[in-house]
């Protein structure tokens, strides 16, 4: 596939792959940061009053950041990859606008549900929780439509829609995982559920969404199914597949163990869908590469100048160590149980 | 739909989108700063109403942030969608400098902000103080990069184009382009002058509700000695901006002050409905030679006028009363916040007032005297009745001051117009024109998500503005813990504001 670069031993040559890259891990950084807290807002339709609070207390500090990854990576997107950027934000124009709507909704809900009037709580709430579907479900029609290569027939209309379902549970699990870390009794054993009833639906989304990639363009088809590459390849479903499991046992053997109040195992549903994320996002990566539109805009026709590359690498190189860093500071801070949030 | 076209439809989106955006930033930036004021007060001084200030306060920021964080997220997508032509052109200047925005600010002010919220009990005083400091450095230096890139745009430098692209030659020369240091300063202050008038017209609004704590007297005052020192800055500064508007952008200068033909001797306008068609005002009003004077410094210097631009400048109507707007709401703030401070002033301090005749004892004795206020009526012990009512406003002053709380936002709504409209046709001064950057997506789908940011916008301004008076009415409810259920009752025991001080009171010592 290198086939269709150019020399790599030139900043233009090289430079867009290191991007790419971190474009990657910054999109990564987003589903699953904003992913749990996303989830934790759609389950919240489900929860009872009390619960509500210990919900959003539990994602309170964090979701200003989680979502500023967004911005990261959209852009990288915006200014490393202009031309990509114009193409697929023009082909996605109305999911984007529909997510943005979500984000909007949701991210203020989450003031003024405790800032309004107390009558005006229960459709603040309602906002927070049809943001984070809309949202959710938007991204994962954004993601088929990535995968089709913006195709836009019946079909693969039913197919992005289906996607962005499946997207919606995957967030979920990720969400019900994280409040049985930060959570404590009923509401706890509620997430243990909710994990529960989330798991089957993203296994068929993951599902859905390998088996239809290598269908939507040979040359994919090509990288997957060809010797040797098949038998490299077969780790990554292959350990997918165990990390469902793996969940799967987990969400029968918790109950009983947190209501004896032993944590034990209370990071495995959170821990093992991460691991699931980001199989999904290497094997994704790896049927893309190095398009940025299917078979139409490769990276290197994507980039700008090296120049102005440069001076952004350099910035991110300084700047992104800094950012991990208080990050983790930040959820060190807020480590362990979460309590109701005041201030 | 002829006349409402994709391309019109694209710069009403985008622009309905960063007027509501820039509302709430130009509050978070100061708002930041008044935060941190408020304090290191408290951790200087230990007296409690300082925090209850800050503790307010931050209810406030939170909500704002929220709001400036979810409408800026929309614009880093429009500048795509909208501008596709912006980023292939200038891509290789604009690029860098929004990165720097996220990389440098944007992740920095999120973080940090969930510490300053919720972690005051999770980390050390300093450590809160830190994270403050943090957030309100993090707003600026967001500021500083996209007002580097938006000055850009109106004075470029430090580039050369090589096949329709722009280049970089000089990073010094384009961040600090000819218009940036004025535009920054004249932004800067109109965010302080912002918040100034926020916090006064708040804290106006509650002490008039009868809520008299040493709190709101000091957010009263701090708003209204922040207004009234920033605003003969202000003054200065746009009186600075307009020359450095008049040596780089004459077009849009002409048209603030709607000049239609170059001339000697330019008479200062003050009220014209200025004609496109006829390239004339009519009704006008003018005080002669004053522009010369105050653009040339010289009662006879020529003053560039609109027909040197034939085709090349904006639309004349918006620019000139925008200008108009916004000078009329500075000379208002003017009035409005020294006229305050002169009614604080210290030597008048002891007048008896109105505000003493009418009142009764403030609730829960909330009106304790200062230490130092304490000792000075010591010796003049038979007005200590009218000594408690500290402040010398009266109810009519107070209630200028509630009207005049979102004065800010008029005036820098008016003022943005009047640099954005002005630097029209272009989008960035004499390299990309507006309409060569529009985005190609069909007319429909840009109405169709127009009608809903619109919608969306609207009602999120109306809750954010009757939810701030809200939180001023119902301080104890605001005081609450995250999620006011009544049967939150042992959290709020457990920690609030009122029992707060023990604990601070008890780290210091």
């Amino acid at each position: 596939m290198l086939d269709l670069a150019p020399d790599l031993t030139q900043a233009a040559g090289w430079m867009p792959i290191v991007f790419l890259g971190v474009m990657g891990l910054a999109m990564l950084a987003y589903v699953i940061l904003d992913g749990y807290d996303l989830g934790v807002g759609v389950l919240m339709r489900r929860a009872s009053e009390d619960d509500k609070d210990t919900m959003i207390a539990s994602i309170g500090p964090f979701w200003d950041a989680n979502e500023t990854w967004l911005v990261l990576g959209v852009g990288i997107l915006l200014t490393v990859f202009p031309l990509a950027h114009g193409v697929i934000l023009g082909a996605l124009y109305l999911p984007v606008a529909f997510m943005l709507i979500g984000l909007t909704l949701r991210g203020v809900a989450f003031d003024f549900r405790v800032k309004a009037r107390a009558a005006h709580k229960p459709l603040w709430n309602r906002l927070f929780y049809s943001g984070s579907v809309l949202a959710s479900w938007s991204q994962g029609y954004m993601l088929g439509s990535l995968i089709t290569g913006f195709a836009s027939t019946g079909w693969v209309m039913l197919f992005n829609a289906v996607i962005g379902f499946a997207l919606v549970a995957a967030y979920c699990l990720l969400g019900a995982g994280w409040l049985i870390i930060k959570s404590e009794g009923e509401l706890q054993l509620q997430a243990v559920r909710w994990a529960r009833g989330s798991l089957w639906f993203t296994m068929a989304g993951v599902a859905a969404i390998s088996l239809a990639t290598p269908l939507v363009s040979p040359i994919i088809f090509a990288k997957w199914f060809s010797f040797p590459n098949i038998v490299l390849l077969i780790p990554i479903p292959a350990a997918t597949a165990v990390l469902f499991a793996v969940i799967y046992r987990s969400l029968q053997r918790l109950p009983v163990r947190l209501a004896q109040g032993n944590e034990y195992g209370a990071w495995v549903p959170f821990g093992a869908t991460v691991g699931v994320f980001l199989l999904a996002f290497y094997g994704l990566a790896y049927s893309l590469f190095p398009w940025l539109v299917i078979d139409r805009i490769t990276i290197w026709q994507a980039a700008t100048a090296p120049a102005a590359m440069g001076v952004i690498l350099v910035g991110a190189a300084v700047v992104l160590p800094m950012i991990i860093g208080y990050t983790v500071f930040a959820y060190r801070v807020f480590w362990g149980k979460s309590s109701a949030l005041k201030y | 739909m002829d006349g409402l076209d994709a391309f019109l439809l694209a710069r009403i989106q985008f622009a309905a989108n960063i007027t509501f955006h820039i509302l709430f930033p130009t509050i978070t930036i100061s708002l930041g700063w008044v935060l941190l004021f408020f304090k290191l007060r408290f951790v200087k001084t230990g007296q409690q109403h300082w925090m209850d200030a800050y503790q307010f306060w931050v209810k406030i920021f939170a909500l704002t942030f929220a709001l400036g964080v979810v409408s800026g997220i929309t614009m880093s997508f429009q500048f795509g969608t909208n501008w596709p032509g912006y980023m292939e052109k200038v891509g290789n200047i604009a690029g860098p400098l929004l990165a720097y925005e996220v990389l440098t600010a944007f992740f920095l002010e999120a973080t940090m902000l969930g510490v300053m919220l919720f972690g005051r009990e999770r980390v050390s005083e300093r450590t809160h103080t830190i994270a403050t400091l943090l957030v309100a450095g993090g707003t600026t230096l967001s500021a500083f990069w996209i007002l580097a890139l938006n000055s850009w745009m109106h004075t470029p430098a430090g580039f050369e184009m090589i096949n329709g692209q722009a280049h970089v030659t000089s990073w010094l020369e384009v961040i600090f382009n000819p218009s940036f240091p004025y535009r920054f300063t004249h932004m800067m202050l109109a965010s302080g002058l912002t918040v100034g008038f926020l916090v006064a017209g708040i804290s106006a609004y509650r002490w008039l509700r009868d809520d008299r704590s040493a709190e709101v007297m000091a957010s009263l005052k701090t708003g209204i000695y922040l207004a009234a020192m920033l605003i003969p800055l202000q003054i200065i500064a746009g009186d600075l901006h307009g020359l450095n508007t008049l040596e780089h952008q004459p077009a849009k200068l002409a048209a603030m002050e709607g000049i239609w033909k170059t001339q000697k001797g330019a008479p200062a306008i003050l009220f014209a409905l200025p004609d496109e068609k006829a390239k004339e005002n009519r009704y006008e009003i003018a005080i002669p030679k004053l522009a010369s004077l105050y653009l040339t410094h010289s009662l006879d210097g020529e003053v560039k006028g609109l027909d040197q631009f034939e085709g090349e400048h904006p639309p004349v109507a918006p620019v000139f009363w925008a200008f108009r707007i916004m000078v009329g709401m500075g000379m208002l703030m003017l009035l409005v916040s020294w006229a305050s401070t002169w009614q604080l002033a210290p030597w008048r301090k002891r007048a008896p007032t109105l505000v003493a005749s009418r009142t009764s004892l403030p609730p829960e004795g909330a009106l304790r005297l200062r230490p130092g206020e304490a000792g000075s009526a010591a010796p003049a012990g038979e007005e200590s009745a009218t000594e408690l009512v500290v402040p010398e406003l009266k109810r009519w002053q107070l209630r200028m001051l509630v009207a005049m709380t979102f004065s800010g936002w008029i005036a820098l709504i008016a003022g943005w117009y009047v640099t954005e409209i002005g630097r029209q046709p272009w989008l960035v001064t004499g390299v990309l024109k507006t309409v060569e950057a529009a985005s190609t997506v069909p007319a429909p789908r840009i109405a169709l998500t127009l009608a809903l940011y619109l919608v969306l916008y609207v009602g999120l301004l109306v809750s954010y503005v009757s939810v701030v008076f809200y939180l001023a009415r119902h301080k104890k409810h605001a005081d609450k813990p995250f999620g006011d259920d009544p049967t939150a009752g042992d959290t709020e025991k457990e920690l609030n504001v009122v029992n707060y001080p023990e604990k601070e009171g008890g780290a210091r010592a």
